[in-house]
């Protein structure tokens, strides 16, 4: 029987691994050092907020691994051995493998700031991080003031966190304004607002230059570029996060950012492919980047690669981009591409709406000369990824997506609907007349 | 604002020591004329009984209701004993003993307590409900800007299991034992509710008008916290709003006013087999006795049940009568709230869920069909087995212990809807009709879920909400109440409650919207 074995129990790992269950009787098994059974990463944010305990982080029962035939592993890879199909854990016994698939994630970025090993210095990325920041940061009294340093989704999740337990964060972002290589500048600075609203120290265009230990070689202040030193007992680093391939490393597996791989997942070595956020395309994929370090496109390549492993060789081809997060109170989604002003061509054309008190904005993207529509940013507004999926195979103009924004609503029952507030300052500003259409059951279902 | 809420918490522990001090203390002074009166309504033919009464209560004052008690109690068993012993079968008396007992203390009651009702409605309600709301208004301030607020409910004793769960669970309990066994023990707290209840029907209260009072009573202070608590989320205002109308509303307010209109005590949204007496004999009896409005209750509850409900279901989904209108689920969603996350997602749970709530519908409906029965041939007995004796089962077993004392009691330790997931058999029939031809789904928005899980967290219903939204698939569970929390604490907006075709409905993905389109079509195909 054929011996698939997983590197990395992660959504990558473990989405391949129930597929490749679904379709065949191979044998299955999903090494981890992080922790005995899959957990969901972007949760353990709830844990430390007293909103869930761990085991809710779990999406599938202890049974359900024995149950279906994966076998699971503790242990750290050391060393792969393609040659001759071995793997090495730490603990000084090896696996042999007929397949062998890399899905190790990602690690916090560290950029060689002084002082950046300290303890109370940390990322948060693993089930251990978050157990280290149970540590460093029980209460505001171990941690009376917490630096955050970069501006990300992870840099903002931490905040929250430790404004759950009424720690002061100070929050450092290099850029002039939070995230903004990615949103549009109104969106932008509404979360500007909203993160100064939630009493948390936001600091633009600073840098970090320097972690400063106490005498006992614990951090107790930060420096910044602005000449600044902060008090603090605890430094998160969450700028960004890089490949965890480390461990692979001479084993004449072709490494890049990621570990690289064609379109099939395939990486350069036979029967060694690689999926989630340690692969590299070795050519973008239209407008993606080539390390992709999100949730669902980690699932998708899981999903893909099971059908190759499984006799029906695929390539890794993924839809229109879409994505989705919160910050703080505000929820964030996105479909197909809204590019920031930093990072837009001429062509995209921006239509932005925003409520005048409340944190609900959008912003529509679209090709200035053919009116094509590109993208939709929505925040505090839930709307449907089926149509706006179906408006970007259709090529829709910008005109019919905001005709029928009704049936792309997805808030709950009762809520406000913001739609025609949103049509009516299109028209006002495109000297137009659209008529926004009543919601219909009959266009979100149609499959056409 | 923390003092504010300090200040409350004491008046709200205040006022619920005294109320819980009530039961053993206060004067009953029995004079001969209520012995007598009491003898007369009751209709007691027991010599023995009455022999007994006379020496050992009347004229007598009893300090705290169970000496009282204990003395009726002792003398009713001896004397039907030997009632029996002797076959003089017409002197068996049948009011419990308990009952009788609080029927004289009642009547008898005189001191501080009977004599200052006001005062000490506000010494316990008034100063409850005054703590209880000094603690809950200041959250408007306390829990900052409006959104999910579930910071630290697993760090605290009071949501996590802890001693003060515990604490809650054992005074729950035992209240609802003295509510349903001890009746005699309540006699004090009648007192406190007397002129309101006076004032509705004509009639002093008994100790399920303490109970009803007292329903609306926490139903309404703990909807004060779910408008602050959910104050983003237009749903859980208009739903808290409508659970909360219904149960002062139909379940308290009209069928009091009934009874001084000398109409049957009807609640006209309790549907059948939740209700689950409404064709015992007695209640027929009464309904056909009453005239005209007898006539259109007995015809309005079996439509409600037959037509009004399924049809409705159809439409909204059975949240229309869990999670808007029913009572059980209106204290469910309102004390219940702090406790959701208790409910068990495993497997293993969701199949003694279908054994078990399931089972109820099935004896609710075999109990019901030996009483229809029996009602119209007029026997007491269907293949051999007493008809009253399965109604007694049912209504000690069900009625009682599970619907009371476990159903709301457990609280603190299994969650809110224990009663509506393992126990309804009214839920176990739109459960049917909402699983299998409805209009309702919980939609999953194409791939964007993260498994996060607060979803499943959150389910008072114990659904593993997640186990579908992650396969990118509809929710259609005939357990779902439809309370929208899984929507709420969402943090991707993956999930909306929604009414749309049937058609679609039911969905099952195995690779979620986002990838490759033929890769989609190949394996989703069924």
């Amino acid at each position: 029987m054929e011996h698939i074995i997983i590197i990395g129990n992660g959504i990558s790992g473990v989405t391949l691994a129930r597929h490749v269950r679904k379709l065949s009787d191979k044998k299955i098994t999903i090494i981890s050092a992080e922790s005995d059974y899959f957990f969901s990463r972007t949760a353990l944010m709830y844990v430390y907020m007293g909103h869930m305990k761990f085991k809710h982080t779990q999406p599938y029962e202890d049974w359900f691994w024995k149950k279906n035939r994966i076998e699971l592993v503790k242990g750290y890879v050391e060393k792969v051995d393609p040659a001759s199909k071995i793997i090495h854990l730490a603990n000084n016994t090896t696996l042999s493998y007929d397949k062998l698939v890399i899905a190790t994630g990602s690690k916090p970025n560290r950029f060689g700031w002084p002082g950046q090993d300290l303890p109370g210095v940390q990322g948060l990325y693993s089930k251990q991080d978050l157990e280290t920041l149970e540590k460093n940061a029980p209460n505001n009294t171990v941690c009376q003031r917490a630096v955050i340093v970069g501006g990300g989704l992870i840099g903002i999740e931490m905040a929250e966190m430790l404004r759950s337990r009424k720690i002061p964060v100070t929050f450092l972002v290099r850029e002039k304004s939070f995230w903004n290589g990615v949103l549009p500048k109104g969106e932008s600075a509404m979360i500007n607002q909203h993160i100064l609203a939630h009493h948390i120290d936001l600091r633009l265009d600073t840098n970090l230059k320097e972690i400063i230990p106490d005498e006992q070689g614990r951090v107790k202040a930060v420096t910044t570029d602005k000449g600044e030193t902060i008090t603090c007992n605890v430094v998160g680093l969450t700028a960004g996060v890089t490949p965890n391939i480390d461990f692979l490393k001479g084993s004449g597996i072709t490494l890049g950012k990621g570990v690289k791989v064609n379109r099939f997942l395939e990486t350069s070595v036979p029967d060694v492919y690689a999926i989630g956020d340690c692969a590299e395309q070795h050519e973008a994929i239209d407008q993606r980047r080539p390390v992709e370090a999100v949730w669902y496109t980690g699932r998708m390549m899981g999903e893909t690669l099971a059908q190759t492993l499984c006799g029906k060789r695929r390539a890794y081809n993924p839809g229109h981009w879409f994505n989705s997060a919160k910050f703080l109170d505000i929820e964030y989604q996105t479909y197909g591409w809204v590019f920031s002003e930093r990072n837009k061509e001429d062509h995209e054309q921006h239509f932005h709406w925003r409520h005048p008190k409340e944190n609900i904005c959008i912003t529509i993207a679209y090709h200035k000369e053919t009116n094509r529509f590109l993208g939709i940013n929505t925040f505090g507004i839930r709307m449907r990824h089926e149509i706006f999926d179906r408006w970007l195979n259709q090529n829709k103009e910008v005109d019919h997506v905001l005709t029928y924004l009704k049936d792309a609503n997805f808030d709950p029952e009762f809520y406000t609907q913001y739609e025609d507030a949103i049509v009516a300052k299109y028209n006002a500003e495109h000297q137009k007349n659209i008529d926004p259409k009543k919601k219909s059951w009959k266009h979100i279902f149609s499959k056409a | 604002m923390k003092t504010l809420q300090h200040i409350g918490i004491t008046l709200f522990l205040i006022g619920l020591g005294i109320f819980t001090v009530l039961p053993f203390v206060g004067t009953f002074k029995v004079d001969q004329t209520i012995l007598d009166q009491v003898i007369a309504d009751s209709s007691i033919k027991s010599d023995l009984l009455i022999n007994d009464l006379q020496t050992q209560v009347a004229g007598n004052e009893f300090n705290g209701v169970h000496h009282l008690s204990g003395i009726v109690v002792t003398s009713l068993e001896n004397a039907n004993a030997t009632h029996r012993k002797n076959k003089e079968y017409k002197k068996i008396v049948y009011v419990k003993g308990r009952d009788l007992a609080a029927t004289i203390a009642k009547k008898s009651g005189s001191g501080f307590i009977a004599g200052n009702k006001g005062l000490m409605w506000f010494l316990t309600f008034g100063l409850g409900i005054i703590g209880a709301l000094l603690f809950i208004v200041p959250q408007v301030v306390l829990l900052g800007p409006k959104g999910i607020k579930n910071d630290g409910i697993y760090h605290q004793s009071s949501t996590n299991r802890g001693w003060i769960a515990w604490l809650v669970f054992l005074f729950l309990v035992s209240f609802y034992l003295v509510l349903y066994f001890r009746p005699e023990y309540a006699t004090n707290w009648t007192y406190l509710v007397d002129p309101i209840s006076e004032s509705l029907s004509g009639n002093p209260a008994g100790h399920w008008f303490v109970y009803g009072f007292m329903y609306c009573v926490v139903m309404t202070v703990m909807a004060v916290r779910m408008y602050i608590k959910y104050r983003h989320n237009v749903y859980q205002t208009v739903r808290t709003t409508s659970v909360l109308f219904f149960q002062i509303v139909f379940a308290f307010l009209i069928p009091e006013i009934m009874v001084r209109l000398q109409m049957p005590y009807y609640d006209f949204k309790n549907a059948f087999p939740l209700d689950y007496d409404f064709f015992f004999q007695w209640n027929l009896k009464s309904l056909l006795n009453s005239g005209g409005i007898g006539i259109f209750i007995l015809f309005w509850g079996i439509i409600l049940t037959l037509v009004i409900v399924p049809v409705m279901v159809y439409f909204f989904g059975k949240r229309w009568y869990c999670s808007w209108v029913c009572g059980c689920g209106g204290l469910a969603e309102t004390l219940g709230d702090p406790y959701r996350q208790h409910s068990d997602k495993s497997l293993f749970a969701w199949k003694v869920e279908r054994w078990l709530i399931h089972g109820v519908l099935l004896f609710a409906l075999v109990m019901t069909g030996m009483t229809l029965y029996s009602f119209f041939s007029e026997t007491g007995t269907v293949l051999g087995i007493k008809t009253q004796s399965v109604q007694n089962v049912y209504s000690l077993a069900i009625g009682s212990i599970f619907a009371g004392v476990i159903g709301t009691g457990f609280y603190p330790i299994f969650g809110n809807r224990v009663w509506c997931r393992f126990g309804c058999p009214l839920a176990a029939y739109l459960g049917f009709v909402q699983r299998f031809k409805s209009r309702f789904r919980i939609t999953t928005n194409g791939g964007q879920c993260i498994s996060c899980g607060n979803c499943s967290t959150y389910c008072e219903q114990g659904i593993d909400v997640r186990a579908y939204a992650q396969k990118g698939e509809n929710i259609v569970r005939s357990s779902c109440v439809g309370c929208g929390i899984c929507s709420a604490v969402c943090p991707r907006g993956v999930l909306k409650l929604e009414n749309g075709p049937e058609e679609g409905r039911i969905n099952p993905t195995e690779v979620l919207l986002g990838n490759d389109v033929d890769l989609m079509e190949l394996v989703n195909k069924k």
